[in-house]
């Protein structure tokens, strides 16, 4: 039992960093730029498309990387560009309309390149194993790299914000954006910065996730959702605020997921307490970022 | 003028089944059908969105809660009563005060919490809140679960066949107009001035004496009482209920139809829905990746348009006048 709980929690933790990937960059959307973007989600999803699909065509995961890096980056400079950019002014039931009608036209480019049956990848060579971390628990070594690479971006931008010119900008800006703007630097920039940044962010997210998941249209609204509850929890604009809600919702969904139908199993049929199970489990984030709310209106880790 | 305008209005609604036949275009009466449905759903949320500036991107769910109330009282009033109490019944005349009160009900207590929050924590906790009650109905499988209700009968009313087009155009009709009446009252009351001042001035209301919370809460829950009656009548409608009628698009749907239409604009929702619902049908007929159309029109509005269709007929009568 406890082995079994150990890997869901490691589970968490993964689902927790692919999270944490997306909301950073949601968060430093709305803080610094006060734009809720929808289609978050999608730069996930095309992200995932474009990686895979040059992974497929070169045979190397290695080299879908900078593929599905590179596509989420240029489709998030465009999206600024031409769309959020006119936003920046406006209430947020434009920015949500905006966004909403990208994601509709997002899914449907996909389906028109791709098709709608759900794509699975391979796992890379050398991570397709797992490890025996515990006498009896062998945990699969794609999921340990998530993992990683979750918790080195999570430290890489630590520095980045904290340690640096650019960072002590965004951190400006996330304060005060006019008070920056009236000091001359040219917010546009920083604005492009941060959302190429973040979409960058989402492009890994989505290659990443690949293989355990499928590829499929709408992979990036279900994780979408998730995400904002994450940013909510965290308290807008705070990239720790971000880290911590999205590894304690992750693994709170993960183990919820994991255990509550067994548990339920106890005083219903097994058919009826999966259902029932899973369907609580769902419910579970958006339960806690309820209780968040109600407790503290402006998230965890709200800045002011 | 305007009282020619209505009645002409009214003439045309009241004509269309005929129309429609004669043009040998029975389809259009069920599309008229559910645009009268969604303009009450889009009004109901048009009145907390355009005059009370209330963002809520959860209303999906009290437009689901009417249409369950309605299913699941078809259910059980052949399965035997509900918990073994509560009897099930197929009489609309029961069915939509009952979808009114759990609406209405549902909506005190997600208004209630989510009220204490504002701006983008507003928006994200009504899109919580109807995400649960989507996961709810997705797990209870005595009502279908995923796959939704099967209401084989429309509900009885007044002796007539709601399962004939023409009659449950004009039920719905009957209702919108109704509907629309009473919203007319409430919009132009001291509450509804009360509630617009709210949007655009809380802190001053407040200062003049109006506790702003408790205005809200009550906008909110008349706002899911309407989107429960709509959703009771789009049961009777489609003869069928799913958990897809509060999934969170659903609720971007309706806040497109009051955009659309035109944000706090008295008949905007009317226009919205019916643009919304004719591009649908049309678009989809046309091409199965209608949503790229859709997505494009809908983007070019958001950022080029202010104020929708109806800030569109009114800019071109203003222009008509000079």
């Amino acid at each position: 039992m406890s082995i079994l709980l150990i890997e869901q929690a490691l589970n968490g933790v993964q689902y927790g960093v692919t999270l944490f990937l997306l909301a950073a960059g949601l968060t430093l959307i709305f803080g610094i730029m006060g734009v809720i973007n929808l289609a978050h989600g999608s730069l996930y999803m095309i992200g995932a498309y474009a990686g895979m699909y040059a992974a497929a065509e070169t045979g190397s995961f290695w080299l879908g990387l900078p593929v599905a890096l590179a596509a989420a980056a240029v489709a998030g400079l465009a999206v600024e560009a031409l769309v959020i950019r006119r936003l920046y002014n406006r209430d947020h039931l434009d920015q949500v309309l905006a966004t909403f009608a990208l994601i509709l036209m997002a899914n449907q480019a996909i389906i028109l390149m791709f098709g709608r049956q759900p794509i699975f990848t391979r796992l890379p060579a050398g991570f397709d194993g797992s490890v025996q971390l515990l006498p009896g628990l062998a945990y699969p070594t794609y999921r340990l790299l998530i993992i990683a690479v979750g918790l080195a971006v999570a430290a890489g931008l630590w520095l980045l914000i904290n340690r640096t010119r650019v960072g002590m900008l965004v951190r400006a800006g996330a304060t005060n954006r006019d008070m920056v703007r009236a000091l001359g630097v040219d917010i546009r920039l920083l604005y492009t910065v941060v959302f190429g940044l973040g979409a960058l962010l989402a492009g890994l997210a989505g290659y990443m996730a690949g293989p355990i998941g499928a590829v499929q249209v709408g992979m990036g609204e279900q994780i979408l959702l998730a995400t904002f509850v994450v940013v909510v929890v965290g308290g807008v604009g705070s990239i720790r605020g971000a880290f911590v809600a999205a590894l304690i919702l992750g693994v709170v969904d993960t183990m919820l997921r994991a255990f509550l139908p067994t548990l339920l199993r106890q005083v219903m049929t097994p058919a009826e307490a999966d259902q029932l199970g899973i369907g609580i489990a769902s419910m579970g984030i958006y339960l806690l970022m309820a209780l968040v709310l109600l407790i503290r209106p402006r998230g965890l880790f709200a800045t002011a | 003028m305007r009282a020619v305008i209505l009645i002409l209005a009214a003439a045309a609604l009241l004509a269309l089944p005929f129309a429609a036949q004669a043009a040998g275009q029975p389809a259009l009466i069920t599309l008229a059908t559910r645009i009268a449905v969604y303009a009450i759903a889009a009004a109901s949320l048009n009145f907390i969105l355009g005059y009370g500036g209330m963002v809520s991107f959860g209303h999906a769910a009290f437009f689901g809660l009417g249409a369950y109330t309605v299913g699941v009282m078809f259910h059980h009033a052949g399965a035997g009563p509900m918990f073994g109490l509560i009897p099930g019944t197929t009489h609309l005349l029961v069915t939509i005060p009952l979808a009114l009160a759990v609406s209405g009900l549902a909506a005190a207590a997600i208004g209630a919490l989510s009220l204490r929050t504002g701006g983008v924590q507003f928006i994200m906790i009504t899109l919580a809140f109807a995400q649960m009650l989507f996961f709810l109905f997705v797990s209870l499988t005595t009502y279908g679960g995923e796959d939704g209700l099967i209401i084989r009968r429309p509900n009885e009313f007044l002796g007539l066949n709601l399962r004939d087009r023409v009659t449950m155009y004009y039920v719905a009709l009957g209702f919108a107009a109704a509907f629309f009446l009473i919203l007319w009252r409430i919009v132009h009351s001291s509450f509804g001035a009360v509630i617009q001042g709210i949007r655009q001035n809380e802190r001053r209301m407040a200062a003049l004496g109006y506790a702003p919370y408790r205005y809200k809460l009550a906008a909110f829950v008349l706002s899911g009482m309407g989107c429960g009656l709509a959703g009771a009548l789009m049961a009777n409608v489609l003869r069928f209920t799913s958990p897809d009628l509060m999934h969170w698009t659903k609720s971007g749907e309706l806040i497109v139809m009051v955009i659309l239409g035109g944000l706090g604009s008295f008949f905007g929702p009317v226009f919205g829905a019916a643009a919304f619902l004719i591009l649908e049908t049309y678009l989809a007929g046309w091409s199965e990746h209608w949503p790229l159309a859709l997505g494009a029109i809908l983007l070019v509005i958001v950022l080029f348009t202010r104020g929708g269709v109806a800030g569109l007929i009114a800019r071109i009568g203003g222009a008509l006048q000079r």
